[in-house]
């Protein structure tokens, strides 16, 4: 018979376990996945996940873990709670960088090789369509209004614009060098999307599909060939949007109303990719080459922590 | 089922652009006619939208580029391990047309290659003022630098741009630069500082210095020896392979008793720039000692052992173009072909007054796989690039090493930078 303190305990931790926000890192050299708590800011567990995991992505209803391992030639789908594996999506060769619709329901593909977008209905793991887009795919991503699939082509330097019910480029718009990439604002309005080698952010009119503002950024006592933006996201209520900066880094803040550089915050080398904690007071970044993320508090602008993670942490998530 | 018959199956009307001849742009521009609307007034602007669904057409703008090389003899061959290949840089600046078409197909602009490989007898100038000067702006050439320096002062040379894939030759961007001649390959005396920087941050600084017979040997060696004084580096001593050994030698011995120096070194630098002697170096020296140059690490823009910053794509993209691993030329002859296409996208034009500004402008970046933007030095036309060390079988390093620094950009540590150039472009 349990004491009545104890079941009390039981059911605390139970609670504490089901609402423990968890942040889910691709190890690309390590085959794995890191799953870190980011409230105590330690490392909880890596588990394997297959060949040279990049792309990762939740599905909306925070079930299941999507995870491109590259060199399996295959996007894998996980129960997001027990890792185990839950079947394989068809994504082509070498996926890379992937992106959900809104319903979560289809996922698209860049395959960076064959300079193709692939289609795929998730529930019946489906191709749908194969899009020809400019050479070396990479950034892609979907409007919130479920409106535009955006691709990004790496060495064509444009933006294709995908009508999504049609799976059909409607509109491109030239970018600065080698475009890496792209992230609507909650609104769908804007496109911002970074270029790697001119060290910009350009900020794209979702309606005329024009360039409204290039933001250059400047870091001192970094050289500007150091300056390699990458991952880029924004808040919700558009108020600020933050910049992975690539082997400068750091991680830029912009003002989202008047796109002024506001701050530039120390992280590991190389940082890649960004993540909002779920309730977007945080932002980690996975920090490609000292093989650990940046945990970023929002509110304060300061970077609270640094979690060693494995080799070469590519993709994150946060799931609540 | 590979992902290229996967794609296949799926589009089964659709070439793969990669694949397809750059002759059938022409009929895949006029089947795409209906869809292409582009306001004139678009045609100014930098950040050009193109939309794809309306009903006019534009014509497109066409960028025409000549490709000038001569046939090589292939020359005595130390080991079978590495086969002759007849045309270095070719497959490079068509793989480079093949991207240019990809963009061009968004922006209404079509590029076209046109080869003219000389034969072995011929002569290169005489293909170039009848064939070359008249019809086309902006050349690439696949010489050497002997071969080079004529042409280049040819008076209708100098209506045209040149882009030098071919020579590393430092006289060409020095007392013999023109304005009207890009450099993509890297210097010998680049080259010569990345091993350098390297060699420093390890603390070999004590090198022995060896170098064949040949003249380019000796530019070679030249180089060292400034890159030494540049970074403070000591030439213990320096000796020629003079190619007497006979059959009674063997490189076993020969090298053995060679490589002994009265003052101890860290580190073998060898200039043999065609490859006669240098593999016979390593693990043959009196004393254990790497080497280094243009034999054991080498110090080359590209290399079959690079794979970062999204070289893999290209690397597949060539190895499946050319059946071979790409080498330098047909990098720079990639690199050449999309600095006229980053140009003239940017610019939306076909002029090379244009052109060339914008080449050297700060606006100008090229990706080039390195992980740094490449561009040009306005000194003396040299692409400013990273320079990788590499191993037979793995990369070493990238230069510029870390640590070293310079105001601007540091790769402008390597090489000739502005106040050492000798280039006088007004000459």
């Amino acid at each position: 018979m349990m004491s009545t303190s104890l079941k009390w305990l039981l059911l605390l931790s139970l609670i504490s376990t089901a609402h423990a926000e968890n942040v889910f890192v691709t190890l690309e050299k390590d085959n794995a996945l890191a799953i870190v708590d980011p409230i105590e800011g330690k490392l909880l567990k890596t588990v394997p996940v297959g060949q040279r995991p990049r792309g990762i992505a939740l599905s909306p209803d925070n079930k299941h873990l999507y995870i491109a391992t590259s060199d399996d030639n295959t996007i894998k789908v996980f129960d997001a709670n027990t890792f185990k594996e839950l079947g394989k999506l068809p994504s082509g060769k070498d996926p890379e960088t992937f992106a959900l619709n809104p319903a979560g329901d289809k996922m698209y593909v860049s395959n960076e090789d064959d300079s193709l977008v692939t289609v795929i209905d998730i529930k019946s793991k489906k191709v749908l369509k194969q899009i020809k887009v400019g050479v070396e795919p990479e950034g892609i991503t979907v409007s919130p209004d479920n409106k535009w699939l955006i691709s990004v082509s790496e060495t064509t330097n444009m933006v294709h614009w995908i009508d999504t019910k049609k799976n059909t480029i409607e509109a491109n718009t030239l970018v600065d060098s080698r475009p890496r990439a792209a992230s609507f604002t909650a609104d769908s309005q804007q496109l911002w999307v970074t270029s790697e080698m001119a060290g910009t952010l350009l900020i794209i009119d979702s309606q005329s599909k024009q360039i409204l503002k290039t933001v250059n950024f400047d870091v001192p006592g970094i050289t500007n060939d150091k300056i390699q933006p990458v991952g880029v996201i924004i808040d919700k209520d558009r108020n600020k949007g933050y910049v992975a900066l690539g082997p400068a880094n750091r991680v830029a803040v912009i003002n989202a109303k008047t796109y002024e550089v506001e701050k530039v915050l120390l992280v590991g080398q190389r940082v890649w990719n960004l993540a909002f904690s779920p309730d977007q007071k945080r932002l980690y970044t996975t920090n490609g080459t000292s093989n650990d993320i940046s945990l970023i508090d929002l509110e304060s602008q300061t970077v609270t922590k640094s979690v060693g993670v494995g080799t070469y942490p590519w993709g994150v998530v946060a799931k609540p | 089922m590979s992902a290229l018959t996967h794609v296949k199956t799926i589009q089964k009307n659709v070439i793969p652009l990669e694949l397809r001849p750059i002759k059938l742009y022409c009929v895949q521009a006029m089947r795409s006619v209906k869809y292409l609307t582009l306001a004139p007034a678009i045609y100014i602007l930098i950040t050009l939208v193109f939309n794809l669904n309306g009903a006019q057409a534009a014509a497109k703008q066409t960028i025409n580029i000549a490709y000038l090389t001569q046939e090589l003899t292939p020359p005595a061959a130390l080991s079978n391990l590495d086969p002759f290949i007849k045309e270095k840089g070719v497959i490079g600046a068509e793989l480079g047309i093949n991207d240019n078409n990809t963009t061009g197909e968004f922006t209404g602009q079509q590029f076209n290659l046109k080869k003219f490989i000389v034969p072995i007898d011929g002569n290169v100038n005489d293909t170039f003022v009848k064939e070359i000067s008249s019809h086309f702006k902006y050349l690439v050439v696949n010489l050497s630098a002997a071969q080079l320096k004529p042409l280049a002062d040819l008076p209708a040379a100098k209506e045209l741009l040149l882009f030098d894939v071919g020579t590393s030759d430092d006289s060409l961007r020095n007392e013999e630069c023109n304005r009207h001649v890009l450099h993509l390959l890297p210097s010998r005396a680049m080259r010569a500082d990345a091993l350098a920087q390297y060699m420093m941050k390890k603390r070999w600084t004590q090198w022995l210095l060896v170098i064949g017979t040949n003249p380019e040997d000796k530019l070679y060696a030249d180089a060292i020896k400034r890159a030494a004084k540049r970074f403070n580096m000591k030439i213990i001593a320096e000796k020629t392979w003079e190619h007497t050994y006979d059959a009674r030698r063997t490189a076993q011995s020969d090298v053995a008793v060679f490589s002994q120096t009265e003052d101890p070194y860290d580190v073998l630098v060898v200039a043999d720039e065609q490859g006669q002697f240098g593999e016979y170096l390593d693990y043959r020296t009196w004393i254990p000692r790497p080497v280094i140059g243009t034999q054991g690490l080498v110090a080359t823009p590209w290399h079959k052992t690079h794979e970062q910053w999204g070289a893999v794509q290209i690397q597949h993209r060539f190895l499946e173009k050319a059946g071979r691993w790409m080498e330098e030329q047909d990098y720079s002859a990639y690199l050449a072909v999309r600095a006229i296409g980053e140009a003239a996208t940017r610019t939306q034009s076909n002029e090379l007054p244009k052109l060339k500004d914008y080449i050297f402008s700060d606006s100008f970046t090229l990706n080039g796989y390195t992980g740094t933007p490449l561009s040009f030095r306005a000194w003396d036309g040299q692409l400013r690039q990273p320079i990788l060390l590499a191993a037979p079988r793995s990369l070493v390093a990238v230069a510029p090493i870390d640590g070293f620094l310079h105001p601007k950009t540091e790769l402008d540590t390597l090489g000739y930078d502005q106040p050492e150039s000798h280039c006088q472009w007004n000459k």
